[in-house]
């Protein structure tokens, strides 16, 4: 019954970022690249024009362009003493289910690391010692530098036509920008966004309280721009239904607007869409990959050999894919050895709410990162002596939210969710409510991994991935520091009320309202085949032929949103395949 | 290109879904868009009149909850006249009822809050018994059914199951069931009125938020004023 297709060099398993990015070079230098997707096409024109989009219950609230459970879940527990249970309904891991992937709803914060962030245990080793991480931190470095990765952070911010003000070019800051980041090489290709009326609150209270605000970079482009792969994209028009929608202008940045209309003039290049790939097929000797096994949404099962596979299907599916295949040694917590699973980090937030009296905040003029942010207590920005945490969290002022559905919940503790108190509540609440996000950084634990579930199966009877994770105490300590932040700048603006929260505090459960979707790690890039999957151009140790893609890739996650850094590595992996990889085939770095 | 023997053959492995499908295609040499189509949302007959779903007591039943979760006052016509319960009929004979998102694989087991529900049933099954039970309930309480107790009476009973203080039976978790039936309700209230609920766009005049609107340029500069904005909607399904 299977079905053989004919060879091709490179197959992409997913089309989301990091899989259209890859697919495009590797096209581009002519090599016949079939990428698999799982999910749907989808395009601007027919799925996402401004008469369908503005539709939050279809949308936003049934996430109709998402992944199901239904199609494939994960089972979950706190911790290994706990049975796992299967995540039933929507959760927080909104993922992506189309051509486009997650890129194509996400909000579009469009960031790039801090230089610690790729050297979190020299750095902590040389400025604090050992000491400063609690026990069982799994805190390892990347095996690159935020100075190899700039190019690649240039080239993928021209693809994805990013706005932002710089704040550090060629080693000079620049007023207006954020004085923490890594030295960029030049600004971004476009300007930062109008801020909002919450956003300028927040600018004129930091700044009086001496810290150094700036616009957060933004995929949610300011103006008219032709990227670096001559498409067009359109200017934003704060229409607010950003996060969880397709954008019907052209305007997010996203595989859709940004790289497949190039991708699909490549002539060696074809997408096979609503096809899984069910795992990576071996050699007999186990060196290396002769393809992968599909399966169409017909149910019939097919091959597609190729010479080089690159696995860009996310974090999750990613190391899914890598133990269903077996690739690569499952990590055990009880010995700490083998490395599939291992280093799970996620996002630390911390939030303080709070609400005004009598503004007209006009919430619906919003993008899905429309935001003023402080680095002053992310990453190593700060002094940590005596703290007993690494990393910390940028702190901002977002205005993504204006929509009814999803706002009528927010309103102050006490106040009734139904019946007419509820309706003064949230008239009221609609216009003066405001949120300071801490987006915090997370360093992976020894007891928190992945593995392949014993009982619960997907579809086709296989062992659906398990989560054990909780929040360890680097989060605990640093979250409830990142709260104290946000709440002091929630007083300082004017918050007649304020709420604030560390989400750390409580066990973590992936159906937590305003929680993150970044989940991180499992299939990690290093220095060292006993602590990491992937050497430092994310190559597998083990079998040479199969690059993992994705924030599967990093080592522990830096107080941002996670994806330009993943689309850099995803150029970064390109060129090491163009250039070295396809004229000597084999490890490009020795184990 | 073996596109169509590799599409034709149909050993249906897959579980069967109403999820919306696109192009099962290997698509090349460009992007396939066709004008004239755009995806649409998929909406549960009947749109203009008849029940989709409930029975006609079930719908006024959920016109009565309705009511009491979001009354009529001065800043907005009531969840019953707002359309809420047509709303949820439709929902619930359309995917969302049948729970064609959910994960439904056994077993299914009690676990911690923080795994969230294990609930063996779809939206529309829990709205079926969650109703039951709640007249049940009624007819031992009162000896009447909900939609005859009186405004105080109503609220008690809600109170009760949104403190989870309500036994409702095994079939029932008390809780889960407010939450849901809440979630519904105000949907049903804030949602497009292409989904037979929100009439007149009621709730958004309530809150001053202006609909199917994309494009605020021209708005943003007036930072912290109040704007005013004659709301718009897609398309009017309510009855
Ligand atoms: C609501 C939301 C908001 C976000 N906002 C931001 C933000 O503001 N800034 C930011 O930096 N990041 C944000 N993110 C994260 C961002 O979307 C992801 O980091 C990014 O999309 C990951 O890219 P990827 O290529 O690794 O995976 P994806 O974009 O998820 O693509 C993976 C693709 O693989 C496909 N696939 C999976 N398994 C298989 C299989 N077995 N066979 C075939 N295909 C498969 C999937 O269908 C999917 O299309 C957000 C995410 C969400 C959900
Ligand atoms: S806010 Fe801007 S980028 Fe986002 S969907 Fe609307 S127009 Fe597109």
């Amino acid at each position: 019954m299977a079905h053989a297709r004919p060879k091709a060099d490179v197959v992409v398993i997913g089309l989301g970022w990091s899989g259209s990015v890859i697919a495009e070079e590797l096209a581009r230098a002519g090599l016949k690249v079939v990428a698999i997707e799982r999910g749907a096409w989808r395009d601007t024109a027919s799925d996402f024009p401004p008469s369908v989009d503005t539709d939050e219950l279809r949308w936003a609230t049934r996430k109709e362009i998402l992944q199901p459970p239904k199609l494939e879940t994960y089972t979950f527990r706190n911790n290994a003493s706990q049975q796992a249970l299967p995540v039933r309904e929507w959760s927080n891991l909104t993922l992506g289910y189309n051509v486009g992937g997650a890129g194509t709803h996400w909000a579009a914060a469009s960031w790039r690391f801090n230089p610690f962030d790729f050297q979190p245990y020299s750095k902590t080793i040389e400025r604090y010692g050992k000491g400063q991480l609690v026990p069982g931190l799994q805190v390892q470095d990347w095996g690159i530098t935020y100075d190899e990765l700039e190019p690649f952070y240039d080239r993928f911010e021209r693809i994805a036509g990013t706005s932002g003000q710089a704040g550090v070019v060629n080693g000079d800051i620049i007023p207006g920008g954020n004085p923490f980041e890594g030295s960029r090489s030049r600004g971004y290709p476009t300007p930062p966004l109008v801020p909002s009326r919450w956003n300028d609150i927040f600018t004129e209270k930091t700044t009086e309280m001496g810290y150094h605000p700036f616009p957060v970079p933004a995929g949610t482009i300011s103006r008219a721009y032709v990227n670096a792969l001559g498409v067009h994209m359109g200017p934003c028009t704060y229409c607010g239904y950003c996060q969880l929608f397709g954008c019907g202008n052209w305007s997010k940045s996203s595989p859709n607007a940004c790289v497949v209309p190039a991708l699909m003039r490549q002539p060696t290049f074809e997408v096979m869409t609503e096809t899984e790939v069910l795992h990576i097929n071996k050699s007999a000797d186990g060196k290396t990959a002769t393809g992968v096994s599909f399966i169409g949404k017909d149910g019939v099962v097919g091959e597609q050999p190729a010479d080089i596979v690159i696995v860009a299907a996310y974090q999750l599916d990613n190391v899914r894919l890598m133990l269903l295949s077996g690739i690569g040694q499952p990590y055990d917590p009880r010995t700490k050895q083998g490395v599939i699973g291992r280093n799970y980090s996620f996002q630390t937030l911390s939030y303080a709410y709070l609400w005004f009296e009598n503004e007209y905040l006009n919430p619906f003029i919003n993008t899905g990162c429309l935001a003023i942010q402080i680095d002053d207590f992310n990453a190593d920005n700060f002094d940590h002596t005596g703290l007993g945490f690494i990393g910390g969290a940028g702190i901002q002022s977002l205005s993504n939210n204006g929509l009814p559905i999803g706002m009528a919940g927010v309103l102050p503790k006490q106040a009734p969710a139904w019946g007419k108190g509820w309706k003064k509540a949230f008239q009221h609440s609609y216009q003066n409510w405001a949120m300071i996000q801490g987006q915090g950084t997370s360093y992976a634990h020894e007891a928190m991994y992945f593995d392949l579930d014993p009982t619960y199966k997907d579809n086709y009877g296989r062992p659906l991935m398990r989560m054990t994770f909780d929040y360890n105490l680097n989060d605990k300590r640093s979250g409830e520091f990142i709260r104290k932040q946000c709440e002091a700048i929630a007083h300082a603006v004017g918050g007649t009320q304020v709420e604030s929260y560390n989400f750390a505090n409580d066990h973590y459960t992936p159906f937590r309202a305003n929680d993150s979707s970044h989940t991180i790690g499992g299939v990690v890039m290093g220095t060292d085949p006993k602590t990491s999957a992937l050497n430092r151009y994310q190559q597998s140790w083990d079998v040479h032929n199969v690059f993992v893609l994705g924030a599967s890739s990093f080592p522990n996650n830096g107080g941002f949103n996670p994806t330009v850094t993943l689309g850099a590595l995803a150029l970064w992996t390109a060129k090491a395949i163009r250039e070295q990889y396809l004229h000597n085939p084999g490890p490009l770095v020795q184990a | 290109m073996q596109r169509r023997d590799f599409l034709s053959s149909a050993l249906a492995l897959a579980a069967a879904s109403t999820l919306p499908a696109a192009r099962a295609d290997v698509v090349s040499g460009g992007q396939p868009w066709e004008p004239g189509k755009a995806s649409v949302p998929p909406l549960a007959a009947p749109r203009q009149g008849g029940l989709a779903f409930f029975t006609q007591a079930e719908l006024d039943m959920a016109g009565a909850l309705a009511d009491r979760l979001i009354p009529a006052d001065d800043l907005s016509i009531g969840g019953k006249e707002a359309g809420c319960a047509v709303f949820i009929d439709r929902q619930l004979a359309g995917d969302y009822g049948k729970g064609a998102t959910l994960y439904r694989l056994g077993r299914f087991v009690k676990g911690t809050p923080e795994q969230g529900t294990q609930s063996p049933f779809t939206p529309a099954e829990r709205w079926r018994k969650g109703l039951a039970a709640i007249d049940a309930y009624c007819g031992r309480a009162y000896s009447k059914p909900f939609v005859q107790l009186d405004a105080s009476q109503q609220d008690d009973l809600l109170h009760a199951m949104e403190n989870g203080t309500l036994d409702l039976g095994r079939e029932v978790e008390t809780k889960e069931l407010f939450e849901q039936i809440l979630a519904n309700v105000r949907e049903g209230f804030f949602a497009d009125p292409l989904y037979g609920g929100n009439k007149n766009m009621a709730s958004w005049k309530m809150i001053g938020f202006p609909g199917a609107r994309y494009d605020f340029r021209d708005l943003i500069g007036k930072k912290g004023q109040k704007l005013q904005i004659i709301p718009t909607s897609l398309v009017d399904n309510t009855l």
